[in-house]
């Protein structure tokens, strides 16, 4: 056995990598310019060492978001090489000797990496990302009970991160600005299907409108960059097969029969 | 300390030449204008024959002509295309649960495969080849 401590870091192989970041300062600058940075790399590093070594070593003007460098707290995100990535989530061994990291597309830049999410967190209220339950309950009443089966059903969804990569990537996003979007769609899907849920009615305005699902187009560049395998683009579209059933449903059932 | 975020202009009618995945999604949507054109020279094909022998003979060899072949044939790939390309998301669309487990996608993708075989193989025992 070899204790971690035996192990030099020299003894680690470096590569020199060429790293453009697109910055901007607010106070200062009229729009954004890129700054190339030399940046000797472990081989063990992902993409966000290299940005904190820049911090550290290089340029502490630099501005970005991290926190747990473990792929949990969705800070990180960043446009790496065009392509919507968690910088602690991607190893710099996967990538050539040149990367250009630019702040997630689609979203405001407040300053250098550090992108204005406040449209990504309305839209994530507005579809009620929480329990709405049958009758209030206290905690004598005790604990909701769901089989194994029930819980399947949503599970992949409760896995996002609100990283909103999937938001950069998506074109409708880009295109659209009042397009809800993939993350904020998938919860309000994941909630739809709790069976401890009955939230479904109060949040159709939002999700099965024309800025909500009907705006998707299922290119499925967000489940493409989803780091947790969420898949929102699924979440999406069987959403929007679930709306275009209960409007039906209200035709043959016009008592309210088909809505929880 | 004042705020002044930046707002990167969006490429209104390019964007989608940035990425593979974004070109192979506008290919997908396009492939519908020659689904939608074959389905007009069906269409003709069915009013040709309805006015009678010499009008649907007629017809017959302006489908067959070269120009006819070569629009079949571009058809005919951009249908493949818009086929595969849409089989391939279905379990996304619509997942299926069996016995508490998820079915497997491929198995989702495999069954629509499977009756595009045996439907096809019924349309051919119609026409009578």
């Amino acid at each position: 056995m070899t204790a971690a401590s035996e192990i030099k870091p020299d003894e680690i192989k470096t590569r020199i990598i060429e790293i453009e970041i697109l910055r901007y300062n607010p106070e200062t600058d009229d729009e954004p310019a890129f700054q190339t940075y030399q940046v000797p790399c472990r081989e063990d590093w992902v993409v966000l060492d290299a940005v904190n070594y820049i911090k550290d070593e290089l340029d502490r003007t630099l501005s970005y978001r991290w926190s747990c460098h473990m792929a949990v707290c969705g800070s990180c995100g960043m446009m790496v090489n065009g392509e919507p990535t968690l910088s602690c989530h991607s190893f710099l061994r996967d990538h050539p000797d040149k990367l250009r990291i630019e702040p997630l597309a689609n979203f405001p830049i407040e300053r250098d990496l550090v992108v204005v999410m406040d449209d990504f967190i309305d839209k994530l209220k507005s579809v009620k990302p929480y329990i709405v339950p049958r009758e209030k309950r206290s905690v004598d009443d005790g604990t909701h009970k769901q089989m194994p089966a029930e819980l399947a059903r949503f599970k992949q969804y409760t896995l996002c991160i609100n990283c909103t990569l999937c938001y950069a990537a998506c074109p409708q996003y880009m295109l659209n600005e009042s397009f809800v979007g993939p993350a904020a769609l998938a919860l309000a899907h994941r909630y739809n299907l709790d069976t401890r849920d009955v939230g479904a009615s109060a949040r159709e305005d939002v999700v099965a409108s024309n800025p909500g699902v009907w705006e998707c187009s299922f290119v499925g560049a967000c489940s493409d960059v989803c780091p947790h395998d969420v898949d929102p683009a699924s979440a999406i579209q069987q959403a929007k097969i679930a709306g275009v059933l209960d409007y039906f449903k209200s035709f043959l059932m016009p008592k309210g029969e088909a809505k929880k | 300390m004042s705020r002044k975020p930046f707002i990167r202009p969006v490429q209104t009618t390019s964007w989608w030449l940035n990425q593979g995945r974004y070109i192979r999604y506008m290919i997908r949507e396009a492939t519908c204008i020659l689904i939608g054109a074959y389905s007009a020279v069906l269409i003709v094909g069915l009013i040709r024959l309805g006015e009678g022998k010499i009008a649907y003979e007629a017809y017959l060899a302006a489908v067959q002509s070269p120009m006819g072949m070569m629009f079949h044939i571009v058809a005919l790939a951009f249908a493949l295309y818009h086929t595969t390309s849409w089989f391939n998301v279905t379990p996304k669309a619509m997942p299926l649960t069996f016995a508490d487990k998820r079915v497997p996608g491929g198995l989702i993708i495999g069954a629509h495969y499977a009756g595009w075989i045996v439907i096809s193989g019924i349309a051919l025992f119609l026409v009578g080849a």
